[in-house]
């Protein structure tokens, strides 16, 4: 009886680990190089002991710009997700709340809007920000970025606030609350962890994305992925400053992406699972 | 039941937001049409002149495009059956009883592939990947492979990061569903049979359908998306063996300054994605 019952565990044991290993090694990796001098960085084959040292860091933050560069993802990362909120709560409100004609056909185009490849809207925004002396700007990406993250929103807090009993709606209507108090005042509140979760996403989408910072700026704006490609030129390429860019592209994002681990997947499926 | 509300209101609630999606969202598609039934060359602007379809024929009947076409759908075609059987493991191993702790762990861990920032997944892979100094090569006993200079080998590792980032993912949504299936359910059937595949196959599977068909069309999107990882990695070379869809256009349109050509291909992408849409949302979202 122990016999069968600890030979799968055994399996069990190897199997989680094996999974814990392949997700963990990469990043492991992508650290540990970040911590080697070129020459380290350049060794064949590749050293798995050696000193560590910060230099990558402080080269590639102080004297290539990338902090600079990190500061503007941050910036334009935030702003775009304010943006989303600011615009997605009130929108999902009335898709919870009110009917309408056409109500349909909006979702149906606010879903679309995650599937279409960036491709797709990066060649005419090109040339709409170059005619407005755009390119370059924290703004450009800013409203772009609003394509994903404004359905991610909507999406997420519209499911949330279909949780919230109608029943508090009417009581407060009787009470002679507007439609804007009743969002506001009883279902925002009640609403905060839809919000708080698409929040994360829009962050991390609008962290993430390299094209349209690629394309659409070139030094003022530049994002921090658009950044760490440009290090990729050359033949005797700098993979310890790579990488160092890399781990602290990578860091916040893992961090958001533990905090809202159980919404992941619900979020990424935008609630096709429930 | 729920009163009346007046267009006004509804308007104010979700009126901005419809005029932001529609000026970012809509006003440059009409853009993209205009500059598709053009001659619209970023190096020659002074020559820029109506064409009328030529474009669009050009396009349709381009080998190029097509065969950029046909390499996006072999990659969901290797990739999507690997991350669905061993997502299905993954998933069955996290819902076995016991192993809390290490569970746990692994789930956490899961969920890091997934969240990483595309171009640094590229990123990775040229540093993991190196034929001369990269950590793979060493760990397959010092081979002397050339992955990213062969055509065949690049897009084995690209199937390998897809694989990495998004196997996850197909897991977490197949252990979602798993979890749906009632406990006495299962328990009851387990006594029945001592076979796991039966247990899988007529009990689980149910639960799953709806998971598996999510993941089939999200993978679909996201695979005709690709974009930043395959950059960052293999610029689609060597030659074109890597080029998918999103990152020959971007070629056409950036790198051979052909935006009239460009932005017909995206139309054409957009009205594939426009139909591949169309099904999803008669799947899932009925409710609406």
């Amino acid at each position: 009886m122990t016999a069968r019952v600890q030979r799968p565990l055994w399996g069990q044991i190897i199997l989680l680990c094996l999974i814990l290993l392949i997700c963990v090694f990469p990043f492991y990796w992508m650290v540990t190089t970040s911590l080697k001098t070129h020459i380290v960085a350049l060794q064949a084959p590749p050293a798995w002991i050696f000193e560590p040292t910060l230099q990558n860091y402080r080269e590639a933050l102080f004297e290539d710009g990338v902090l600079r560069t990190l500061i503007n993802s941050l910036v334009i990362a935030v702003c775009t997700t304010m943006l989303a909120v600011i615009l997605g709560v009130p929108a999902a409100f009335a898709l919870a709340r009110f009917e309408f004609r056409g109500k349909k056909d909006l979702w149906f185009w606010f879903i679309t809007n995650r599937m279409v490849s960036p491709i797709v809207l990066a060649l005419p925004f090109f040339l709409i920000a170059r005619n407005l002396g755009m390119l370059d700007k924290h703004i450009t990406l800013i409203l772009i970025y609003l394509t994903f993250n404004l359905p991610i929103v909507i999406w997420i807090v519209t499911d949330q606030f279909r949780g919230i009993p109608y029943d508090l709606d009417e009581a407060a209507r009787l009470e002679g609350a507007s439609q804007f108090t009743i969002m506001t005042k009883i279902c925002l509140p009640l609403a905060m962890p839809g919000v708080a979760v698409s929040s994360i996403f829009a962050f991390i989408f609008s962290w993430n994305e390299l094209m349209f910072g690629l394309i659409l700026t070139r030094s003022e704006a530049k994002t921090a992925p658009a950044m760490a490609v440009s290090f990729m030129e050359g033949y005797n390429l700098p993979y310890g400053k790579i990488m160092a860019t890399s781990t602290l592209i990578v860091i916040p994002v893992l961090i958001f992406a533990l905090l809202a681990s159980k919404q992941l997947v619900r979020g990424l499926t935008m609630g096709a699972v429930k | 039941m729920r009163d009346k509300v007046s267009r006004r209101t509804i308007f104010a609630f979700i009126g901005p937001a419809v005029v932001a999606l529609a000026a970012i969202g809509i006003v440059p598609l009409l853009y993209a049409g205009w500059t598709s039934l053009h001659f619209f060359n970023l190096t020659k602007l002074k020559k820029v002149k109506f064409i009328g379809l030529e474009n669009y024929w050009d396009v349709l009947t381009d080998e190029v495009f097509w065969q950029a076409m046909g390499r996006t759908f072999f990659l969901l075609g290797t990739a999507l059956p690997l991350q669905i059987g061993l997502g299905m493991v993954i998933a069955l191993v996290l819902h076995q009883p016991g192993l809390t702790v290490l569970k746990t762990l692994a789930r956490l861990s899961l969920v890091l592939p997934m969240a990483t920032t595309y171009a640094v997944v590229g990123l990775l892979g040229q540093v993991m990947f190196n034929q001369k100094f990269g950590v793979v090569n060493q760990l397959m006993g010092g081979a002397d492979i050339n992955w990213i200079g062969d055509s065949t080998n690049a897009f084995a590792m690209i199937i390998f990061w897809d694989v990495w980032q998004w196997t996850p993912f197909v897991a977490l949504v197949l252990l979602a569903g798993l979890t749906m299936v009632p406990d006495e359910v299962e328990e009851a059937a387990r006594l029945e049979t001592k076979s796991r595949w039966t247990v899988l196959r007529f009990v689980q599977l149910p639960f799953l359908l709806p998971g598996l068909v999510a993941v089939l069309i999200l993978r679909t999107a996201d695979t005709l998306k690709l974009f930043d990882m395959v950059f960052t990695l293999t610029r689609g070379g060597p030659g074109a063996s890597t080029e998918f869809i999103s990152l020959m256009i971007q070629r056409v349109g950036f790198r051979g300054f052909d935006q009239g050509l460009a932005s017909a291909q995206a139309i054409i992408l957009l009205i594939i994605t426009i139909f591949l849409a169309q099904i999803y949302i008669r799947v899932f979202y009925k409710e609406v």
